[in-house]
């Protein structure tokens, strides 16, 4: 029974990750109908971006201190966010009114260019690195379930992001804008709405809450690499997927959900060896069975 | 005030306004009809920034907006109540008035233009928390026409706002209309295909055919020219 539940916080300590990256490719889609498959990238970005700020914020404030870590995390997404607003208006603004598929590859070529910039000597280098200890370490036992910081940080971290991204796009201006841009654009340029403002904010936010991803995910597992966001990039958009792109309770739930089934099947003999390939298995289900995906439904507008 | 001069818009090879000419004077309401693919949504989408023009000018107060982007032209006080209404279906009512108040920042100013949009459409004051898109269609119009006035609007586009309305509601919208005109003084161009009942309250009219302006007079006249009694009265 304790093994059950050790696996239900592992699973949701990775998928509460999924979910953070799985949010900025369900945001982008909702507004512009295409997958930002350079997302991945700004997740791995944002763990490179706290790997190198920690020497740095260490001169202010106490090494392995929640608030150094915390003044790491808040600069990481900062840079992030930059990083994604300036992508798009590198990248996708030019081909706002061309074909999605046109779209769709540039972003495969933005990843790669990410990809191969980063792995030059010149830039982060191929080779691994040892990610630094933010915070303090302690493993809690409770019952026979053993519980590490990291881990409660990853919830914290998420529950709080949830928290303020939920508030800012149910109760703000801003937010308000971004769901009617979503729902129609011309309508809400009609309203006043500059449209390339929205997307450049939707693109910052996203990237900021793939850069928490990437601290998190970096502090959990301690090495991180240029070609990190493939995978977890390629995860967290089945996520958004599952739970029904474009919906953000969806990429939430979606990514949790993931990280769990991932988790507990990897902790199946015989079929650990394949629990990267269980999100793609994931995918293929949920396309065949309920393409919506779960907390998603097939808009209908009334004429 | 608004004074558009032989505007070209195209949709790729076709030409869907072929160099057309209107102007409308401050506090009038002129309405444009035509039939089916005349080409009125796109006029009033040209005018309001959603399209670019090919060549010709919009002046407006004097002022060249011709393809300014649409949020800057909206700010200048021009609001456009599009074809279809285009509320948005997942928003409260509420929220897509506040949208309609976009770009206003005084709270004050939001809270007087809310009150006087509920004193004209009593029924969105009711649905307030209600999402858009589960309103009837009638609710929806009354709903595009109130987000459109939160915005302060100087001078007001309408696109064929009796568009599957049944016949008594239609006339409600219209006694709106006209109310709007009056009572805010908002200037108003009116796309219609109910040409009989936009040159009931408008006092002058255009006849679009295919991107060209084939007829224009006051209204009253043209309500008696044979040509469009029996093209568009169905007389
Ligand atoms: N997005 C578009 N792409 C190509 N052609 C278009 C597009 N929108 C409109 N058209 C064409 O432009 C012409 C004018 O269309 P428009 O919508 O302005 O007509 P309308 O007078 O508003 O008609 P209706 O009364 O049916 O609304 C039509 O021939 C139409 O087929
Ligand atoms: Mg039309």
């Amino acid at each position: 029974m304790s093994e059950f539940f050790q696996q239900l916080i592992n699973g949701l300590a990775i998928g509460a990750i999924y979910a953070l990256i799985a949010l900025g490719y369900t945001m982008v889609y909702g507004i512009l109908r295409f997958i930002n498959f350079a997302h991945g990238d700004v997740f791995m970005l944002g763990a490179f971006a706290g790997y190198f700020l920690s020497p740095v914020v260490n001169r202010f404030l106490p090494a392995q201190s929640y608030a150094g870590g915390a003044v790491v995390l808040v600069l990481a997404m900062a840079i992030c966010a930059l990083i994604g607003m300036l992508i798009e208006f590198l990248a996708y603004r030019p081909l706002r009114n061309r074909p999605k598929l046109t779209v769709l590859i540039t972003a495969i070529g933005v990843s790669l260019f990410i990809e191969y910039t980063c792995q030059h000597d010149a830039v982060f280098k191929a080779a691994p690195r040892k990610f630094p200890e933010l915070i303090p370490f302690t493993n809690w036992h409770l019952g026979g379930l053993v519980l590490n910081t990291n881990q409660v940080i990853v919830f914290v971290t998420t529950m709080l992001l949830l928290v303020a991204l939920t508030v800012v796009v149910q109760k703000t201006k801003v937010g308000t804008a971004m769901r009617a841009v979503s729902f129609n654009e011309q309508a809400a340029a009609l309203m006043g709405v500059n449209i390339n403002r929205i997307i450049s904010f939707t693109f910052g936010l996203g990237s900021a809450l793939a850069a928490a991803g990437g601290i998190l995910f970096a502090m959990n597992y301690a090495s991180i690499d240029p070609l990190m966001g493939v995978q977890t990039g390629l995860k967290a958009f089945v996520a958004a997927v599952l739970g029904g792109i474009g919906n953000l309770p969806g990429a939430a739930l979606g990514g949790l959900l993931l990280g769990v089934v991932e988790t507990f099947a990897g902790g199946i003999p015989g079929l650990s060896n394949y629990r990267d390939g269980i999100a793609f298995g994931v995918l293929i289900l949920i396309l065949l069975f309920r393409p919506a995906g779960l907390l998603g439904k097939l808009q209908t507008e009334k004429v | 005030m608004l004074e558009v001069k032989s505007l070209q818009v195209s949709y790729g090879a076709i030409n869907a306004l072929d160099g057309i000419s209107l102007s409308v004077k401050p506090g009038a309401i002129v309405t444009l009809i035509g039939s089916n693919g005349a080409g009125k949504t796109t006029t009033l989408k040209a005018i309001s920034g959603l399209l670019r023009t090919q060549a010709g000018s919009i002046a407006y107060d004097g002022q060249d907006i011709t393809n300014l982007p649409p949020h800057q032209i909206v700010k200048l006080g021009i609001s456009h109540v599009p074809e279809g209404r285009m509320i948005f279906a997942n928003l409260t009512v509420h929220e897509n008035l506040m949208m309609g108040a976009y770009l206003q920042k005084d709270r004050h100013v939001i809270h007087g233009e809310l009150e006087l949009v509920f004193a004209t459409f009593p029924r969105l004051k009711e649905r307030g928390k209600q999402i858009a898109g589960t309103l009837s269609g009638g609710e929806q119009q009354m709903l595009a026409i109130g987000r459109a006035l939160m915005g302060k609007p100087k001078f007001l586009m309408l696109d064929e706002p009796s568009l599957g309305l049944a016949p008594l509601l239609v006339k409600t919208i219209f006694e709106k209309i006209v109310e709007i005109n009056h009572q805010h003084g908002i200037t108003i161009l009116l796309v219609e295909q109910n040409a009989n009942l936009a040159f009931e309250i408008s006092q002058y009219g255009y006849v679009l055919e295919t991107g060209r302006i084939i007829l224009q007079n006051e209204s009253k006249l043209l309500r008696q020219n044979p040509q469009v009694r029996s093209a568009y009265l169905g007389a």
